[in-house]
């Protein structure tokens, strides 16, 4: 086997010098009729090439070559070579959890460097690094939230991602708190007044997300407004990291749950993924997941350590504020990379663009469809109501190689024929113009 | 300062000192208008923000750094060049299994089709990705021996999470859910904390003197409360539970199910199955036994392989085999725990743990394994006569010492880690599992040759040497990184935790 | 380290200086000195309700949190801000830096705390001098 670094003539030496007649005499203490005595049945041992060819086939058997307008919650941006080429610096890629500081430095400044980006880009104190993904980051920032307020009453917007939205009903049906989900309005937003009549002096947190499901940005003043008033926390999911760069950051937010996949991230079948919470100092105690701290060493330079891991669960165990041990830290790395390669003014000009491209593509496909929350505002992605039912129309577009809008009707049917379309700096004109063209040719007539 | 031949009563025959770069943050590099981007040119009408977005518009960016791109390079290789990794050498980590990284699981997981594909594509287009799922499942369900799999958990205590709401659902199904699960005081830390999350009391059960199960206090402990044992096996003293059939059967007899922590399947790969010794439900970690990179902390991958009692409980959704051949997400599961993760887990994991198994074949497994239990039980025969063995039970794929005899010179654990720094290494789990005061927990994996574990022996050989001729040598240790013991009291007491301009 | 004689003790290791019905709460010097480098107290709030033998808050170091326990019943009066930014204080001198002011609902639970002489032979016993 070629990853064993060990001759026939080494391992018999080696068994001979520990006293073992037998490999087998290593393994005694499994009782023998648990002892497999076959191969395993799984495929033969394959050489390079053929696992090479293995994965060329399957990836094949993929949407390869297609135009996508898929978005929600896995966005399609241009990744940076450099990314990819510095993530595989085994220093990197094949390095521990920084427990040892003094020969992970690298890994902590990388981190450090993260958690003030992701600090300045969200407008909250402290950041940590990381949570497996948005949807687990905005569960587990809802426990924490509970835990801050001593409260047990969760509100969550209808607005946010479907798929969020089942994860923390996992992770609440065993705690002891009840979530309660407030509607949108005509305008694709969380419905104010309803929220106001939800929010009471036994709610823990307000969770939205921003933009939310179908792109629409939420009035995070106003939300922030009836959450405070009751004394319940407001926490922001964002799921497209991009839209920082020119929407407006949730300042009024306790605690903020984002999906860095955006930042240079391949969308690779839904994982791995990034997630990032952040939140006010005051909350820094109740914050689950790693934090990186800097301080100095014995001669008084600048050093950095994990720290304030009194918190977690190799130390405090079953009372630690969450059970998350291993995180998304190489993913982490990869969006200090894009977040540093675009800079202060690259990540506004990235956003403007995505900006123009789902401006336009929503003018063009509304041509022919009804755009809805069409007065809201949006990031890059919008949802349209077509005549021809979503799977007709999405059948028509395969036809020319373009994966069209994600149907809503499984989580939304009040919508109707919604698709939600997502245009970002990838997204060419042409591409849009041929997805309206298609669009146009519906087959069936629009009814009253 | 003392030279590097000084800083040694013998010779480290690993390293020699060589030279790091120093190098800032990127916010202290950073100046106005340098930039490392190119946006194409945008081929739609430009569009103004503040009319789009009116109030929503962000006025300020914040400050992220302004650098081109061959300072991002120089930063980042900079700073990784200040990190030990499992390509410079043996990272004998006990519990967290850091074997090498094949380097072909990155190259395939970066194929176009593969990295690039949407969660969301139509399925009809995700056969791929599907079959990938479909293999790794099948090859995992026969390796563990069990019956069922999900593929969503993105960690190990991600998976210990879902295992644990899989054990509830099915005692909810008989009509109680049960209050406490038992957890060995030898335990992973996550074990206590999930079972804490998914609303159990966590009740402790002592370890008997070989460091294993106590049978007979499990046998008084075990009653209609209790819904399950979290058991790692081999335990964290690299130790098989022998009676594990009998602990089986123990809890069966009252209702209650046996989850089994495979952090160390490392040990058992290929050559025992847990679904053939009694074991209900398992995870596994991705990221030790089966190969993907650990990548400074993540990311993981943490399935959940079950019989058949609890299938109807997994997330949703399950991948199927429809009648036309096709592969199939099935979200119809009416008795299950729902979504642990968004999509459907690290998916980027699964496809290289996929290449790991179909490199080794099932004579490769084999193989790792038993290397992977020969190596730790060379270092065990090598060291025992320096080093305290509490435990005489033998050893599998990983070897507890203690500091015992170290101590009387004041020398603990801790220590003797940060010496082995000096000789090149990274050093072994230190003071875990609990059960053992002053542990050094040391797991080679079988991807070391013979030659780097007698240098790591040498080196362990020496700084014991050096704990009685000169203890302050290794009480100081490192000597030789760029940053000597860090004040970790000062930076819990007065976080610092984001760089902040400098007030000018 | 004198334990003081006008205070009374847990095993627990919490100190209580009793004065009519108002006790100020610590932990004593020895743990402070297993402890380590104290980083964080975890008080209780002002209001709050304490029992006697239950956990009222915790303390830590880098690498280990304890629980505080209550040596009496009776309601928080009072908690000590300054530890907030300076829980190194406990370290300097444990049993200056009260942790919190109670007002007990049963003095007479005093009685049943060790001694300062009867501390000074459990922590002898303890660790094995």
């Amino acid at each position: 086997m070629r990853y064993l670094p060990k001759s026939p003539a080494e391992r018999a030496e080696m068994l001979r010098e520990i006293g073992a007649s037998s490999i087998d005499d290593l393994f005694a203490t499994i009782p023998e009729e648990y002892r497999l005595q076959r191969d395993l049945n799984i495929p033969r041992q394959m050489g390079e090439s053929e696992i090479v060819d293995y994965f060329k086939a399957a990836a094949a058997h993929n949407a390869v070559g297609y135009t996508s307008f898929l978005g929600a919650g896995a966005y399609r941006h241009y990744r940076p070579v450099i990314i990819d080429s510095l993530v595989q610096r085994g220093e990197f890629l094949t390095s521990y959890t920084p427990y040892q500081a003094e020969i992970t430095q690298g890994t902590l400044q990388a981190i450090f460097e993260f958690q003030t980006m992701i600090c300045e880009l969200t407008g909250m104190d402290i950041a940590n690094a990381s949570m497996y993904d948005g949807s687990t980051g905005a569960a587990e920032a809802a426990m924490m939230a509970v835990r801050i307020t001593g409260r047990d009453g969760v509100v969550v917007a209808r607005t946010v991602h479907p798929e969020y939205r089942e994860v923390m009903e996992t992770y609440s049906q065993h705690q002891e708190h009840s979530a309660n989900e407030v509607g949108y309005g005509a305008d694709g937003r969380v419905d104010l007044a309803a929220l106001e009549q939800m929010v009471t002096d036994k709610t823990a947190c307000v969770l939205v997300q921003s933009p939310n499901f179908f792109g629409v940005v939420e009035d995070i003043p106003a939300i922030a407004e009836i959450a405070h008033k009751k004394g319940a926390l407001l926490i922001v999911s964002i799921a497209e990291a991009v839209s920082l760069g020119i929407v407006r950051p949730p300042v009024e937010a306790d605690i903020v749950s984002l999906e860095a996949q955006s930042f240079g991230v391949a969308s690779s079948y839904g994982g791995p993924f990034c997630g990032v919470l952040a939140a006010k100092e005051k909350y820094l105690r109740q914050m689950p997941g790693r934090l990186v701290g800097e301080t100095k060493d014995k001669d008084g330079r600048r050093g950095f350590v994990l720290t304030l891991s009194t918190r977690e669960q190799h130390i405090r165990r079953e009372k630690a504020t969450s059970n998350i041990c291993t995180n998304q830290a190489l993913v982490a790395l990869m969006a200090t990379i894009f977040m540093t390669v675009y800079g202060k003014e690259g990540i506004k000009e990235l956003a403007v663009q995505n900006l123009a491209k789902a401006q336009y593509a929503a003018k063009r496909l509304g041509e022919n469809s009804k755009l809805l929350f069409a007065a809201s505002p949006r990031f890059n992605e919008f949802v349209i109501e077509t005549s021809e039912a979503p799977e007709q129309l999405n059948a028509r577009l395969l036809e020319n190689k373009i994966i069209g809008g994600l149907s809503l009707k499984k989580w939304y049917p009040e919508l109707g024929n919604a698709t939600l379309w997502c245009a970002t700096e990838l997204t060419g004109r042409e591409q849009i113009d041929q997805a309206a063209a298609v669009v146009a040719e519906s087959p069936v007539t629009a009814s009253a | 300062m003392a030279t590097a031949e000084q800083a040694f009563v013998g010779t480290p025959r690993k390293v020699t000192s060589h030279l790091t770069q120093n190098e800032k943050l990127s916010f202290e590099l950073s100046s106005p208008g340098k930039k490392a981007y190119k946006l194409p040119s945008l081929d739609v009408p430009q569009v103004d923000p503040a009319q789009v977005l009116g109030e929503a518009a962000r006025e300020n960016t914040g400050t992220l750094p302004e650098l081109s791109e061959i300072e991002i390079i120089r930063h980042f290789t900079r700073l990784s060049t200040w990190n030990y990794a499992i390509d410079l050498g043996m990272y004998p980590l006990g519990s967290c299994t850091m074997k090498y990284n094949p380097r072909v699981n990155e190259f395939v997981s970066r194929l176009e089709g593969i990295a690039e594909a949407h969660p969301y594509q139509p399925e009809s287009l995700s056969q791929g990705s599907l079959q990938i799922i479909k293999l790794l499942q099948d090859c995992l369900i026969e390796i563990t021996g069990m019956d069922a799999i999900t593929l969503q958990p993105a960690a190990g205590a991600h998976g210990e999470f879902t295992g644990i709401l899989l054990i509830r659902a099915y005692h909810r199904s008989k009509g109680n859910t049960r209050k406490n699960i038992l957890i060995p005081d030898s335990a992973h830390g996550t074990n206590p904390a999930t079972a804490a999350v998914c609303g159990y009391q966590v009740v402790n059960i002592k370890s008997n003197a070989q460091g294993g199960i106590d049978v007979a206090a499990l046998e008084q402990m075990v009653n209609e409360d209790t819904a399950a044992l979290m058991l790692t096996n081999p335990s964290t003293l690299g130790v098989f539970e022998n009676e594990i059939h009998r602990i089986a059967d123990i809890l069966h007899a009252k209702g209650a199910l046996l989850y089994m922590d495979g952090a160390n399947m490392n040990a058992l790969c290929g050559k025992t199955r847990p679904g053939d010794f009694g074991v209900d439900v398992m995870h596994l970690n991705l990221h030790k036994t089966f190969s993907t990179p650990h990548g400074g902390g993540g990311p993981g991958s943490g399935p959940v392989a079950c019989k058949k009692i609890l299938e109807p409980f997994l997330p949703v959704p399950v991948v199927e085999q429809g009648s036309d051949g096709q592969l199939h997400w099935n979200y119809d599961r009416p008795e299950s725990v729902g979504r642990v993760r968004a999509f459907y887990g690290n998916f980027g994991m699964f496809v290289r743990a996929l290449a790991y198994t179909l490199a080794n074949g099932p004579d490769g497994l084999r193989q790792t394994t038993e290397d992977a239990v020969l190596n730790a039980n060379y270092i065990r025969k090598k060291l025992e006569d320096v080093y305290e063995l509490p435990y005489k039970t033998p050893s599998m794929h990983e070897v507890v010492f203690s500091d015992r005899k170290q101590l009387k010179n004041g020398v603990k654990t801790g220590d003797i880690a940060k010496r082995l720094i000096d000789y090149g290494f990274h050093p072994y789990t230190v003071s875990f599992p609990l059960i053992v005061p002053g542990a050094l927990m040391i797991e080679p994996t079988e991807s070391e040759s013979r030659e780097e574990l007698d240098l790591f022996v040498d080196a362990m050989r020496q700084i014991a040497r050096e704990a009685e001729e000169n203890p302050q040598l290794v009480l100081n240790a490192p000597h030789s990184t760029r940053v000597s013991r860090l004040d970790e009291t000062t930076a819990a007491r007065k976080p610092v935790l984001r760089w902040k301009p400098s007030a000018e | 380290m004198a334990y003081p004689a006008n205070y009374r003790y847990t095993r627990e290791h919490e100190w209580i200086e009793v004065d009519g019905k108002t006790g100020k709460v610590g932990i004593t010097d020895y743990a402070q000195n297993s402890l380590g480098d104290i980083v964080f107290v975890e008080s209780p709030k002002v209001g709050a309700a304490v029992k006697k033998g239950e956990v009222f808050g915790s303390v830590e170091s880098v690498k280990a949190v304890s629980d505080l326990y209550s040596p009496v019943t009776g309601t928080v009066t009072e908690v000590n801000e300054e530890l907030a930014s300076a829980p190194e204080k406990i370290n300097s001198d444990a049993h200056a830096s009260w942790i919190m002011k109670v007002e007990l609902s049963d003095p007479s639970e005093v009685e049943s705390l060790l001694s300062a002489e009867d501390y000074g032979k459990y922590i002898a016993e303890e660790t094995g001098h």
